[in-house]
């Protein structure tokens, strides 16, 4: 009687990517905000190579971090607004299907963001941040974040206070992704031995995985009324 | 599945939140075809009942049957045969009508070969052939809850579910409306439709029901009275339970 599950997942997601091509409404919010970020963290940062090292993934997760929060305001308030999340739950869908699909949606505006940072980081603080490694961990860190920010979300959109909640919320629930993909960074831009910090990205799958699973079985439960 | 006579039945509904009792042992059954026009002060319960009815929410007590199947138990098959109009438009603003009706299209799973004709068909009856491909964030109130209209009919439900669907209309809108309310009552739907206007309800639906407090306090085919009547009444029961 459902709705094929991944047909929905995809229809959802078909939809997010079809209203954000033409508003550009979440991707042009969350560039400028992570552009004017960065480039506010470069002025105020004078530091020498050392010490850019040390601070320079820390100042990409920061700002992925932040801008994706933002993105994740802004996408489920859009489905709130206009009672959109009422019209998907009328439908005959698995209802974690519109998880997957807004999940999805999500982590693909938040790595483009990611991904634009990097070049732009690389001129700004004159080191190379587009090496395989990291572009690894950007897609296993934003992955977590995204999977817990797309449930918390979902969440505090219904409240009044959704735009101050939600961090207040997610941060500390996403820190073990944050804290791995941190470690991880800094170690792969200060070429450290990869036996040393291959440990981070691992965690960063297991915590990924266990997200993902924890997220699926309490999504029916977050959009109960 | 249970065989049940009535389209719609509810047995002993309660629903509550917190503290605050919203539906009190509420017994109900609706026939196939029936206009219902289902009134009420705010707070009532009138919206909450509509949303048990669609699956949005859950009864804290009592049996809810649709077609036969029990809700939330059997509830993706309740979902399949309804069509629901809120107050809100329900509506994607930065699509046009036609991607609108052709997402919840696919989220029904409508065959694919269909979809098209369907949709050109309903964006006509509508009176929105001409906007299909106009964004919604482009129309008018009354436009919007149209589209609204054609997007609840999508899967040829057999229970439309109403919201005050009539909140923020101007005349021509609402008259547009009316027709289309007609044409879907006449179409053999059943219909239960919350609303604040007395005239209007005991003039489209074919039964009358009052809510207050979580109760029925008057349940009678439209017929029974007249719009000057019908207010009497309701001004009796509702004071009634706000004296209470």
């Amino acid at each position: 009687m459902n709705t094929p599950f991944f047909q929905a997942a995809w229809a959802i997601l078909r939809k997010d990517l079809q209203t954000e091509l033409r508003s550009r409404e979440l991707l042009s919010s969350m560039g400028l905000f992570a552009l004017l970020s960065i480039f506010i963290f470069s002025f105020a940062l004078e530091l020498d190579r050392i010490a850019r090292q040390e601070a320079i993934s820390g100042v990409l997760w920061v700002t992925v971090v932040f801008a994706s929060i933002l993105g994740l305001n802004r996408s489920l308030a859009m489905e709130r607004d206009q009672g959109n999340l009422d019209a998907m739950l009328l439908a005959p869908i698995n209802r974690t299907a519109i998880f997957l699909g807004k999940l999805i949606g999500n982590y693909l505006f938040a790595l483009t963001i990611g991904l634009l940072l990097l070049p732009v980081m690389t001129v700004l603080f004159n080191m190379s941040l587009i090496q395989p490694w990291l572009l690894l961990v950007l897609v296993l860190g934003t992955l977590g974040f995204s999977t817990v920010g797309t449930l918390l979300a979902t969440m505090t959109v219904q409240t009044r206070a959704r735009e101050s909640l939600l961090p207040i919320l997610m941060l500390p629930i996403a820190l073990p992704v944050v804290i791995a993909a941190v470690k991880a960074s800094t170690s792969i831009l200060n070429n450290v031995p990869m036996g040393d910090w291959i440990a981070w990205p691992q965690i960063l799958v297991v915590v990924d995985f266990v997200y993902l699973v924890l997220c699926f079985l309490l999504f029916e439960f977050v959009i109960e009324d | 599945m249970a065989e049940k006579s009535a389209l719609i039945e509810m047995r002993a509904l309660v629903k509550t939140y917190d503290l605050l009792i919203v539906l009190r042992k509420l017994d109900l059954k609706i026939e196939r075809g029936e206009f219902v026009a289902l009134l009420g002060p705010n707070g009532s319960g009138k919206s909450t009942l509509l949303r048990l009815l669609s699956g949005l929410s859950k009864p804290t007590s009592g049996t809810i049957f649709i077609g036969g199947w029990e809700l939330p138990r059997e509830a993706a098959a309740v979902r399949a045969q309804i069509g629901m109009v809120s107050h809100r438009a329900l509506l994607y603003e930065n699509l046009t009508a036609r991607e609108n009706l052709q997402f919840f299209a696919r989220l029904y799973n409508l065959p694919q070969q269909d979809i098209d004709a369907q949709i050109r068909l309903l964006l006509e009856r509508v009176g929105l052939a001409k906007r299909g491909d106009s964004l919604v964030r482009t129309f008018s109130r009354g436009m919007q809850q149209r589209l609204s209209i054609a997007r609840a009919l999508l899967n040829n439900p057999a229970v439309l579910l109403m919201d005050e669907p009539y909140t923020g209309l101007d005349q021509d809108a609402a008259q547009v409306l009316d027709g289309l309310l007609t044409q879907a009552y006449a179409d053999g739907r059943t219909i239960l439709m919350t609303s604040h206007d007395l005239d209007r309800a005991a003039r489209l639906a074919s039964r009358v029901l009052i809510l207050s407090r979580g109760n029925i306090g008057y349940d009678a085919p439209a017929s029974a009275l007249n719009g000057q009547q019908l207010s009497e009444r309701y001004s009796e029961i509702t004071s009634l339970a706000t004296a209470r």
